[in-house]
């Protein structure tokens, strides 16, 4: 079911509202719907209709009535289900039809039945029934379709559904059709249906003729206005989040207007996430939280939380791009520890150049100040930052560390690693 | 004083600036829509006396800069990629015979506080000089000017990024072998320039002279702006880097 539906039952008790139910229903969801809103079982609700139905047809016509009026919604239903399910080895299959429906549709089948060979099919009277069924059979599919196409916007069904619901379509419109053709040909002979068919061609052409342009027009319109709408929403989105994001610091700013650092640091800050959000890939609205996947996502990632945390610029370089597996993490890892050294004891020369490159199966790493640089050697042995943090790890998880720094010079850390898998 | 400066976009090398003074002067104009940009540019770079630059035209639009520019016939255009009327590859365009004239030749570099791939590889295939970001430094940007005045080009690292990639990506059959492919050399240049490396520490490294490294540069970004894979423009509009 559609994530709106569990939503509304997640968060908030849905506004006792008529609605016909989109879930579990048979034919328009009216039976459902009303069974939710007054709140008693559905087969009763469904026997109701089918009962009433004998009495001349009044409960087939009360249905169409409902189905008409009320609009198609969520609701009468505790738990959403879907056609599909998912079993517990973790396919799909089609659901199975619960009892009560399938007692139901041979209730109303018989029904149908009765009611039908109650008419004398010798009669004049009789000879229309069956057009008839075949008729109300046609414009239930059609209007099931229209609305599944109104679900469709919640749903979005892949292309096999569609082509499912055109076929059902195109059923509903045959069955009109041959309906209506054995009316006509019942009334007059069969001499008379090509003069009949013709007419109505001609109706219809004219028909078409007349009302086609403002069809047209009302779609063009139609399709304009939704455009004016996404755009509206568009800029609604972007007022939202300037808002939120940009109009904060630049007040956090004016406030802080005498620390320098500070400013710096709310300014960079700010600049970076405008940034990822101005220029983010489309479809991926991934949140900040979230676990990076990627190579790039995970050097940007640290290198913004090292800037926001010692205040020193890293710009930041990756050609190409590849997922994460456990030894890049390990070498993600590395180059943290050789981006917060770099802004800790190199960040007064300038900022700090990351680059990352990804060709083949070689994950390559570097991280580069121009700070005053230091002699390796001559590093005490306690300090476990550099050995431990980067060769160290590195060199446990198959790949090498490589340092170079001249004093006075700036340091560089080169980190390689070989991908787990090709 | 080429081979002192950089011209990388931030701070990799502020050495080389010292060597300004000796009564060069260069002759830039400033395209930009933003006026309180051009004149924060022009605060930091416009002082004649002491950068050697002259600022003698600003244009806000493409209109105006295609104007200033055909008439004070700068050494130097540096343009906003984003521009009023077409942006800054709608101005390249409008000036191309500006670009290749016998005499008087008028370079652009690219300064821009975009840096997605599509906008940075767009100008440059348009025939910018060069590409640096906003962020820069008053003492790197008069660096770059002279450099693109000389005639090279200036490659930030993140431009060096970008164009690593896109010549990575190799799913398509180059159309011309020659242009369409950087050699190892050019490959090793772009790649620490992209690491930070000045063209100074870049000679050393690979044990050449800083005008091979220069040569190599120019040549990246010949190939970078004949080259004719339609995959080049492809790869920069479908990935949206950074």
């Amino acid at each position: 079911m559609s994530a709106t539906a569990r939503a509304l039952d997640a968060d908030e008790p849905p506004e006792r509202k008529l609605y016909r139910s989109a879930d579990g229903r048979m034919l328009g969801g009216v039976a459902r719907g009303l069974a939710g809103h007054i709140g008693l079982p559905v087969a009763w609700v469904r026997a109701f209709f089918v009962a009433l139905s004998f009495t001349h047809g009044l409960g087939a016509l009360l249905y169409a009535v409902f189905w008409i009026v009320v609009p198609l919604g969520v609701g009468g239903r505790a738990t959403p289900r879907a056609v599909f399910e998912t079993t517990p080895e973790g396919r799909r299959r089609l659901r199975k039809p619960d009892r009560g429906q399938v007692l139901a549709l041979i209730v109303l089948g018989i029904g149908v039945f009765t009611l039908v060979s109650s008419f004398d099919v010798n009669k004049e009277a009789g000879r229309y029934i069956w057009p008839t069924v075949l008729i109300g059979l046609g414009v239930v599919l059609v209007w099931r379709q229209a609305d599944n196409a109104r679900r469709a916007s919640w749903t979005d069904p892949d292309r096999r559904r569609r082509a499912f619901q055109l076929a059902r379509g195109l059923v509903g419109v045959a069955l009109v059709g041959t309906g209506l053709t054995v009316f006509v040909v019942l009334r007059g002979s069969v001499a008379q249906l090509g003069t009949a068919v013709t007419a109505g061609v001609a109706v219809l052409t004219g028909i078409i003729l007349l009302a086609g342009p403002w069809l047209v027009r009302m779609s063009q319109d139609l399709s304009e206005e939704r455009t004016l709408r996404i755009r509206a929403q568009e800029r609604a989105e972007v007022a939202a989040h300037v808002h939120d994001s940009v109009l904060h610091t630049l007040t956090l700013i004016q406030r802080n207007a005498d620390d320098a650092g500070e400013v710096r640091r709310l300014a960079r800050a700010q600049e970076r996430e405008l940034r990822n959000w101005l220029y983010r890939p489309e479809g991926t609205g991934k949140e900040q939280d979230e676990e990076p996947s990627t190579l790039a996502e995970a050097v940007k990632r640290s290198a913004a939380e090292v800037e926001d945390k010692h205040g020193v610029p890293l710009e930041v370089v990756v050609v190409g791009d590849c997922p994460l597996d456990e030894k890049l993490a390990a070498q993600m890892q590395a180059a943290r520890e050789a981006m917060v050294n770099a802004a800790k004891y190199g960040g007064e020369g300038g900022p700090v150049q990351v680059y990352a490159e990804v060709e083949g199966r070689t994950v390559f790493v570097s991280v580069k100040d121009r700070g005053p640089g230091f002699d390796l050697d001559e590093v005490p042995g306690d300090r476990m930052g550099v050995r431990e943090s980067i060769i160290g790890r590195m060199q446990r998880n198959g790949g090498s560390a490589r340092l170079r720094s001249v004093p006075g010079g700036g340091t560089e850390v080169e980190l390689e690693m070989e991908r787990a898998d090709g | 004083m080429t081979d002192e400066t950089t011209g990388t976009e931030n701070g990799a090398g502020t050495e080389g600036t010292a060597g300004q003074g000796e009564g060069r002067r260069v002759r830039v104009v400033l395209v930009d829509d933003h006026r309180m940009f051009r004149a924060g540019v022009q605060a930091e770079i416009g002082g004649t006396e002491s950068t050697g630059v002259e600022v003698v035209g600003e244009a806000a639009d493409v209109d105006q800069a295609v104007t200033v520019i055909t008439t004070t016939r700068p050494e130097v255009v540096l343009l906003d990629v984003h521009l009023p009327g077409g942006g800054g590859v709608e101005v390249l365009r409008r000036c191309a015979s500006l670009m290749t004239a016998a005499e008087d030749q008028v370079r652009f570099l690219a300064l821009s506080v975009s840096d997605a791939a599509e906008d940075v590889i767009g100008v440059i295939r348009g025939g910018a000089r060069g590409y640096v970001t906003k962020t820069i430094t008053g003492t790197d940007l008069i660096a770059s000017i002279f450099r693109v005045q000389e005639g090279d080009a200036v490659f930030s690292p993140r431009l060096a990024g970008f164009v690593l990639d896109a010549f990575a990506s190799t799913d398509a059959p180059p159309v011309d072998e020659d242009l369409d492919r950087l050699t190892q050399r050019e490959r090793e240049v772009l790649r620490l320039i992209a690491r930070g490396y000045a063209y100074k520490e870049i000679a050393k490294q690979l044990f050449i002279s800083v005008k091979t490294v220069e040569s190599h540069v120019s040549a990246v970004l010949r190939k970078l702006q004949l080259s004719n894979r339609h995959e080049l423009t492809r790869w920069a509009t479908a990935r949206r880097l950074v």
